[in-house]
């Protein structure tokens, strides 16, 4: 479904991605994982077009989308939850949701849906984002994304900082989207994090691709993983 | 005339020029507030707004208020168009760095102003109001046997004045609907907050820029197309215009639109009455230090957030 071939892109003259190649099959759980500054977060934003590419091609669907002006990115079916959260934080619950909404044109029973997913923030709709609990915050950030009912679901490190319960209400949520035949780009640092959910793994260092293993692959050789990448 | 009628008619100048002033800073805090620049070119959009409506009114001709009604519609549209389009082709350009605006905005400054001079000419040139009817005003006074109201000599209003001051406060009230109500004001506010995550969100930050910077320019054509019936329209009226709209909005803190409001509010009154009762350039000299006390004990402004 999406596809990366051989993409370099950075940030003005530095290079941070050098030919990254991988793939996201639909209904599948793929992670990319690697340290701190391996470049996930850049590859997530390179894919959602808010950073030009130097070279290479990104194709979802089989489009290319590597040169889309950014904002048609979304309205592909790509939803984005940014690493941070990155909430709209003066605007409420509800006026966040809609936004996430209105970038697809989205029916109103897609947000009754992932309200369903995520009841507590039901509760909480006429609430400014900012003043959300940090897993709330996180739930919200989630439930903003599949407003726009994606196909693809990009997340960057949505367990970062929550405490147990909440990681659990994350991952359930992923496993659910899985079940819909969402496809789900997951970005970790640890790799024992995405063990049970992970179709498949990619990693990355120094903003070069490693290689992909598969879950089986990964089940066997967890420690091999952990020694090696230190992920 | 006494004091209180005397109070009375300053109070009504205060309110006509807090209510242009209102306009005229509502357009550059809402430049600044979504789009995080300064628009140095703002005044001569005020400036153009004028003009344009000498020139709508001059085509359409006639003595009665279809000249004025015209260019009360078309010029401030006018003025939106050539804003927006001056976005997309110079501010876009430079990527609205908040430095390189301040720049390129001053070279916008000079060329609609010389612009101007050279279609325009030097000459300052009125519009006439569409009505202009003197209402009397009247005013209580003490007798034996109780309240008589009385109509002192030279209390009066007109009735375009009562008109400017209710057309930019309805003009006001629906920006705010419009920026709290609407689908676009949302749009607005969630580029303003993040720009980079309201992309991801499918929403064309280039375009809500273009349309927020004509906007912005349009309610300064607004004020300028309201004033021309009482000050007449001169190339060079930008530049108060600015002046004032930045002692606005540093008063009431840069982005806040409530803010915008309460310091129009107080530097018309106090303009109009300092003015009435002593000069106008007290006035001037109260307002400017009213804005270095803002400056020195609360920079972010009255009703601005100390920053994020
Ligand atoms: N806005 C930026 N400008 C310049 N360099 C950046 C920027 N953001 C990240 N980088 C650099 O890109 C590299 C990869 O960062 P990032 O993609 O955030 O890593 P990760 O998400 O894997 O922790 C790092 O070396 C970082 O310093
Ligand atoms: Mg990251």
């Amino acid at each position: 479904m999406l596809r990366l071939e051989a993409v370099d892109a950075g940030y003005g003259p530095v290079r941070v991605l050098r030919s990254v190649s991988f793939d996201v099959a639909a209904g599948e759980v793929h992670c990319l994982l690697g340290r701190n500054g391996a470049g996930k977060t850049t590859a997530l934003r390179a894919i959602m077009g808010l950073l030009p590419l130097a070279s290479g091609r990104i194709r979802f669907g089989g489009a290319e989308i590597g040169r889309l002006p950014p904002h048609r990115v979304p309205r592909l079916g790509i939803g984005y939850v940014p690493q941070g959260r990155r909430l709209f934080a003066e605007l409420t619950v509800a006026q966040n949701l809609e936004i996430g909404r209105m970038a697809r044109g989205a029916p109103a029973r897609a947000v009754a849906a992932a309200l369903d997913l995520f009841p507590r923030l039901a509760d909480r709709l006429g609430q400014r984002a900012g003043t959300l609990s940090g897993g709330e915050q996180q739930m919200l950030a989630m439930a903003r994304a599949l407003c726009l009912e994606p196909r693809l679901l990009l997340l960057d490190e949505p367990t970062e900082g929550l405490q147990p319960s909440m990681i659990r209400a994350i991952r359930d949520a992923v496993a659910e989207l899985k079940a819909r035949g969402v496809g789900v780009l997951l970005v970790e640092q640890r790799i024992d994090a995405v063990l049970a959910l992970a179709d498949r793994a990619t990693f990355l260092e120094n903003g070069r691709c490693l290689g992909t293993l598969t879950a089986a692959e990964l089940q066997a050789a967890p420690d091999l993983l952990r020694q090696r990448l230190g992920v | 005339m006494d004091f209180g009628p005397h109070l009375m008619l300053a109070l009504i100048e205060g309110a006509v020029l807090s209510a242009v002033l209102a306009l005229t800073a509502a357009g550059l805090s809402l430049v600044f507030g979504v789009m995080r620049v300064v628009n140095v070119a703002h005044g001569e959009f005020y400036m153009l707004g004028a003009v344009a409506a000498w020139f709508v009114a001059a085509a359409v001709g006639g003595a009665g208020p279809a000249a004025f009604l015209a260019a009360l519609a078309l010029a401030p549209l006018a003025v939106c168009a050539l804003a927006a389009a001056a976005d997309l082709a110079v501010l876009r350009r430079i990527a609205h760095d908040p430095e390189r605006t301040i720049v390129a905005t001053i070279g916008l400054l000079y060329i609609l102003q010389q612009a101007t001079l050279m279609g325009f000419g030097p000459d300052a040139r009125p519009v006439a109001p569409p009505f202009n009817a003197r209402i009397a005003i009247p005013w209580p006074v003490w007798e034996e046997g109780g309240l008589a109201l009385t109509w002192p000599w030279g209390l009066s209003v007109t009735t375009y004045k009562l008109f400017v001051i209710a057309a930019a406060a309805a003009v006001l009230a629906g920006l705010w609907l419009m920026l709290t109500r609407t689908r676009a004001g949302l749009v607005m506010r969630a580029t303003q907050w993040d720009r980079e995550t309201a992309t991801a969100f499918g929403i064309p930050v280039e375009r809500v820029y273009a349309l927020t910077f004509g906007l912005g320019a349009g309610l300064a054509a607004l004020a300028g197309v309201l004033v021309v019936p009482i000050q007449q329209a001169h190339y060079l009226m930008g530049g108060d215009a600015l002046l004032l709209s930045f002692i606005v909005v540093i008063i009431g803190g840069l982005g806040s639109l409530p803010g915008t409001l309460v310091a129009a509010l107080l530097i018309g009154m106090s303009e109009g009455i300092v003015s009435v009762f002593f000069s106008p350039t007290l006035a001037k000299i109260l307002a400017t230090l009213l804005v270095a006390l803002v400056l020195v004990f609360r920079p972010q402004g009255l009703f601005g957030a100390a920053g994020r």
